[in-house]
C-alpha cells in the first residue's frame, strides 16, 4: 500500500481508496478522486507542499496532508 | 419573461457565454443583499427575451462552499425554465460529473459544450451526437470566446422549454439504485418537489437533506442495511455514489471522445511548460514579487523602467518645454509610468474642465456663494476624486489580467505553505489581492473558500489591502509629504504603505486564527486551470463596469458629500456665511471629535486648523474617495493658494500641512489610520452581509482597535523613537497572553472530553 502523498515527481499511480471523512473526502470525491482513477505526480510546490497532479485530463493542487488520505498503487 | 441560468464548472467559460448572450445588458447584480450574488442579463437576439441569471462557478452541488449552497438553493427554490449547462470539452470527465448531478432536476437542461475549437487543435474530436443520445439531453457545441453557435444554443434552449422534464439519474443500476428508488417514492408520497435529486442526496448522507428529512433518511439507512449492505457493516455511501457517478462517465461518456494520441503525462503541454518557469522551486516565487512590483510600477512610477538617469540630458529640455503633453510624460527628469501619465492627462483635463464650469457661473453674473458652491464644494470635490480614476482603472486591468490568465491559481499553489502559517490557505491570496481593486467583490470572493472561520477572518483583512478608492489619500498625501518636508520619494511612501496594509493583514490572521477564529487550517484542494490569453472583450466589460461604478459614485454621493462639507464649513450655527472657516459648524464639530485623534497625531496637538484632518478621516466612512475630496473643499475654504503645477491633492495636502504644521510622522499614522480603520458603507454593508448572524459588531470593533492601535503605534515612534521599547514589551505580552490562554482553552476542553 502506498499513499497519494509518498508518491515521487513523474511517478504515476491508481486510485484504490480514499480514507479520512466530512468535507474533505466529499471535496476528493467531487474532484474526481474516485477508486480507478490514474493520477500523475506533476510537480512540488516551490516551498515542497503542496502538490501538483495530473487526474482526469486536468491538474489539481493538494497539500501533502490531504493526499495522506488517499491510498494507491 | 422566461429565466434561464447558466450552471458549470469554474474556468469552464461560463461568464465569457454570459457575456456573449447577454452583451452590454449585463448587470452586475447590486451589492449582494443577503441571498444570491447573482448576476443578470437578458438575452434579446431571440423570438423573446430572455433573462439569464449567471450562477457561481461549481463542481458539485454538495454543500462544501458557501457557492455551492447558492448555486444548489437556486436551482431547486428558483426553479428556473432551463438551465444551460457549460461544460469544458477539454476536461470532459469532471465538467460532465456536475452534469449527472444536474440531470436529476426535474428541470430541461441544455448542455452547451464549449471550447471544441480547442480540441480539434489538438486533432481530438467528441461525437456529439453519440453524446447526446447517451446523456439524453440536447448538446450544442459553441465558442463561448468567439459567439459560435450561441444563438442555435439558445434556439435549443427555447425548443426545451416547451415540455416539462423528469429527472433521470445515471446512479439507477448501481450499488444504490434500489435504496435511491426506494427513498425517491417516499419523498413522493411526501409531495417534495424533485423528489430523485433529494433521493439521492438523503442516500448520500448530505447534512442539509438529512436535516430537512430525518425520518425518511433514517428509514433510508435502515434500507440500505438490511438490502445492500447485507451482512457487511455499513455502507459507505457517499463514496459509492461519486465512484459510481465516475465510473458511469467513463464508460459511456467518455468514449465518445476519440484522442489523436494517447495522453502522455511526460509530453508537456503548453500550460505545463509556462510552470516549469512560472511555478519554478527557485524563481517561482521571486518572478512573483517582480510582478508584483511591476503591477504597482506601471501604475505609480514617475521614473518608468528607472529610465529618469538615461535620459537625464535632456532633463532640461523637459523642464523648458511648456508643453502639457511633455509635461505629462516626463516629470522631474524622468519618464512617467503608463499610470501617471493618464492621470496627469486626466487632471489636466478636470482643471480645463473646472475652469470652463466657474468662468462659466461668474460669467452669470451668479452670487459669491453660489460660486463658493461650485468651485469649492463641488468641483474641487469630484474633479479631486475623478482625476484617479485612469490609475485605478489602470491597476484593475492589470490584476484582472494576472487573474484571467490563470497565474492567480498559481500564486495560491506557491504560497500556501507560508499562508498556512498564517492560519488561511493559499486560496485566501486571491480575494486578498483582489481586495487592490475593490474590497466589495473581494469579499463575495471568499465564498470559495471552505471553511467558515477562514472566511470570517479572510473578509475581516480584505480591507487592509488598499482599496483603489484609497488610493487617492496614498498619492496625495505621499506627494505632499514628499514636496512639504523635502524627503525621499512619494512612489517609496507610496509602496511602503500598501506593504504595511499587507503586514497588518497577516499579523491580524494569525492573531485572529489563534483567538476569536481558532480552528484547524482549512483544507487547500484546488483546480490549476489551463493558461489562456483572457479575452480582450472580458476584459473591457470588467473595465467599463468599474469605471461606470465610479463615476456614479463621484457624482451622487461624493457630490453629495462634498456640499455638505461645503456647507458646514462655510456657514456657521447661526446659518450665516461665514468669512472665516474657524467659525464654521464644521470647525466646532471638529474641535469636538479632535481629541479622539490626538493618540494618532492628528488632533488636539496641532495648531488651529488641525481639526481638517480628523474631519477628513471622518468623511471617509462614506467613501474613501471622500477624504481626498474633503481635502480639496477645505483647503479651498481655509482660502489658501494651491500652488499651481502640481498633481491633484498633492496641493491641497501642502496647504494642509503648512496650515496645521503637522509633522511627517501624524501623516502617515493618518494614512494608515484610513487605510485600516472601517472601510466605506458599501463594503461595511458587504461584511455585514457575507458575515455570519452578530459578527458584524465585533468585525466593526476589530477595524477600530486595529486602525487606532497601529496609527498609535506609526505616530509615537516616529516622533520619540525609545517609545519603541514600549511597544516591544506591549506585544510580547500580548503573545504569551495568547498562548497561556490557548493552552488554557485546550486543557480545558480535553478534561470536558475525558469526563
Amino acid at each position: 500500500m502506498k499513499l497519494l502523498s509518498q508518491l515521487k515527481v513523474g511517478e504515476k499511480g491508481v486510485i484504490t481508496a480514499v480514507n479520512g471523512e466530512g468535507a474533505i473526502r466529499r471535496r476528493l470525491f467531487d474532484m474526481g478522486i474516485t477508486p480507478g482513477a490514474e493520477v500523475y505526480l506533476r510537480k512540488k510546490a516551490p516551498l515542497g507542499d503542496p502538490i501538483e497532479i495530473a487526474l482526469r485530463g486536468y491538474e489539481l493542487t493538494l497539500r501533502k496532508s490531504e493526499a495522506s488520505q488517499v491510498e494507491i498503487e | 419573461m422566461l429565466h434561464f441560468a447558466l450552471a458549470g464548472n469554474p474556468n469552464s467559460g461560463k461568464t465569457t457565454l454570459f457575456n456573449a448572450l447577454t452583451g452590454s445588458t449585463a448587470h452586475v447584480g447590486n451589492w449582494p443583499g443577503v441571498t444570491v450574488d447573482k448576476r443578470e442579463g437578458v438575452y434579446k437576439k431571440g423570438e423573446q427575451p430572455v433573462n439569464i441569471i449567471d450562477l457561481p462557478g461549481i463542481y458539485s452541488l454538495s454543500p462544501y462552499t458557501p457557492e455551492e449552497v447558492i448555486a444548489r438553493n437556486f436551482v431547486l427554490d428558483e426553479k428556473p425554465d432551463c438551465i444551460i449547462n457549460i461544460v469544458d470539452a477539454t476536461n470532459l470527465e469532471r465538467n460532465l460529473y456536475l452534469t449527472t448531478q444536474l440531470m436529476e432536476l426535474d428541470v430541461p437542461i441544455v448542455v452547451a459544450l464549449n471550447m471544441t475549437d480547442v480540441l480539434d487543435k489538438n486533432g481530438d474530436c467528441i461525437d456529439v451526437r453519440t453524446l447526446e443520445k447517451r446523456i439524453g439531453l440536447p448538446v450544442v457545441e459553441i465558442s463561448a470566446l468567439k459567439g459560435d453557435n450561441v444563438d442555435e444554443l439558445m434556439k435549443r434552449a427555447l425548443e426545451t422549454v416547451q415540455k416539462p422534464r423528469k429527472g433521470v439519474s445515471v446512479l439507477k443500476d448501481s450499488l444504490l439504485g434500489s435504496a435511491i428508488a426506494n427513498a425517491e417514492i417516499a419523498l413522493q408520497l411526501k409531495e417534495v418537489e424533485a423528489p430523485l435529486f433529494h433521493a439521492v442526496k438523503l442516500v448520500e448522507k448530505d447534512e442539509i437533506e438529512v436535516q430537512t428529512h430525518p425520518s425518511e433518511a433514517k428509514a433510508v439507512q435502515a434500507f440500505i442495511k438490511e438490502n445492500v449492505a447485507k451482512g457487511n457493516e455499513t455502507v459507505d455511501t457517499e463514496a459509492e455514489i461519486a465512484d459510481a457517478r465516475y465510473k458511469y462517465i467513463t464508460a459511456h461518456f467518455s468514449t465518445t471522445l476519440t484522442r489523436a494520441r494517447k495522453p502522455d503525462y511526460n509530453e508537456l503541454s503548453k500550460s505545463n511548460k509556462a510552470d516549469k518557469v512560472l511555478t519554478h522551486k527557485w524563481a517561482g516565487i521571486p518572478i512573483f514579487l517582480v510582478i508584483l512590483f511591476a503591477v504597482f510600477h506601471i501604475t505609480f512610477s514617475e521614473d518608468f523602467l528607472f529610465l529618469g538617469a538615461l535620459i537625464a540630458p535632456f532633463g532640461e529640455w523637459c523642464a523648458l518645454e511648456s508643453d502639457s503633453v511633455v509635461k505629462a510624460i516626463f516629470f522631474a527628469g524622468g519618464l512617467n509610468s503608463p499610470g501617471v501619465i493618464l492621470f496627469n492627462a486626466m487632471d489636466a483635463f478636470t482643471a480645463w474642465l473646472g475652469d470652463m464650469i466657474i468662468t462659466g457661473v461668474e460669467g452669470l453674473g451668479a452670487s459669491a456663494w453660489a460660486v463658493g458652491l461650485v468651485s469649492d464644494g463641488i468641483l474641487r470635490g469630484v474633479f479631486g476624486v475623478l482625476s484617479f480614476l485612469p490609475q485605478i482603472l489602470v491597476l484593475f486591468l492589470l490584476f484582472s489580467i494576472l487573474e484571467d490568465t490563470g497565474y492567480m491559481a498559481r500564486v495560491a499553489f506557491m504560497l500556501d505553505r507560508i499562508f498556512r502559517r498564517f492560519g488561511v490557505s493559499g486560496r485566501a491570496f486571491m480575494p486578498m489581492i483582489m481586495g487592490f481593486g475593490c474590497s466589495v467583490p473581494a469579499m463575495i470572493n471568499t465564498r470559495t473558500l471552505a471553511d467558515e472561520k477562514e472566511r470570517e477572518a479572510t473578509i475581516r483583512v480584505i480591507p487592509f489591502f488598499s482599496c483603489g478608492a484609497k488610493m487617492p489619500i496614498l498619492l496625495a498625501v505621499s506627494g505632499g509629504i514628499a514636496a512639504s518636508f523635502g524627503v525621499g520619494n512619494a512612489d517609496v511612501i507610496t509602496y511602503s504603505m500598501y506593504l504595511l496594509g499587507m503586514v497588518v493583514a497577516l499579523l491580524s490572521l494569525l492573531i485572529m486564527r489563534n483567538t476569536v477564529a481558532r480552528g484547524e487550517t482549512s483544507p487547500f484542494i484546488m483546480e490549476l486551470p489551463i493558461y489562456h490569453m483572457p479575452g480582450l472583450k472580458n476584459l473591457m466589460l470588467h473595465l467599463w463596469d468599474k469605471a461606470k461604478h465610479f463615476i456614479q459614485k463621484a457624482f451622487t454621493i461624493i457630490v453629495a458629500s462634498s456640499i455638505v462639507v461645503w456647507f458646514l464649513s462655510s456657514y456657521g450655527w447661526n446659518w450665516q456665511y461665514v468669512d472665516n472657516m474657524k467659525d464654521s459648524i464644521l470647525a466646532s464639530l471638529g474641535q469636538f471629535v479632535l481629541p479622539i485623534f490626538t493618540p494618532l497625531g492628528f488632533g488636539s496637538q496641532l495648531s488651529e486648523w488641525g481639526w481638517v484632518f480628523a474631519v477628513s478621516a471622518v468623511t471617509g466612512l462614506i467613501a474613501k474617495e471622500d477624504v481626498i475630496a474633503t481635502f480639496g473643499v477645505l483647503a479651498a475654504c481655509i482660502g489658501a493658494t494651491v500652488q499651481g503645477g502640481l498633481e491633484e491633492g498633492v496641493g491641497e495636502v501642502m496647504a494642509m500641512i503648512s496650515a496645521t504644521g503637522i509633522g511627517i510622522p501624524a501623516l502617515i499614522s493618518f494614512i494608515a489610520f484610513n487605510m485600516l480603520t472601517i472601510p466605506c458603507f458599501a463594503a461595511a454593508a458587504t461584511a455585514k452581509a457575507e458575515l455570519g448572524k452578530g459578527k458584524f459588531r465585533w468585525t466593526l470593533l476589530f477595524w477600530l482597535v486595529t486602525s487606532f492601535l497601529v496609527s498609535t503605534m506609526i505616530y509615537t515612534i516616529g516622533t520619540w523613537v525609545w517609545t519603541i521599547a514600549i511597544w516591544v514589551v506591549v506585544a510580547a505580552l500580548a503573545v504569551v497572553g495568547i498562548v497561556f490562554w490557548n493552552k488554557f482553552a485546550d486543557s480545558k476542553a480535553e478534561y470536558e472530553k475525558n469526563k
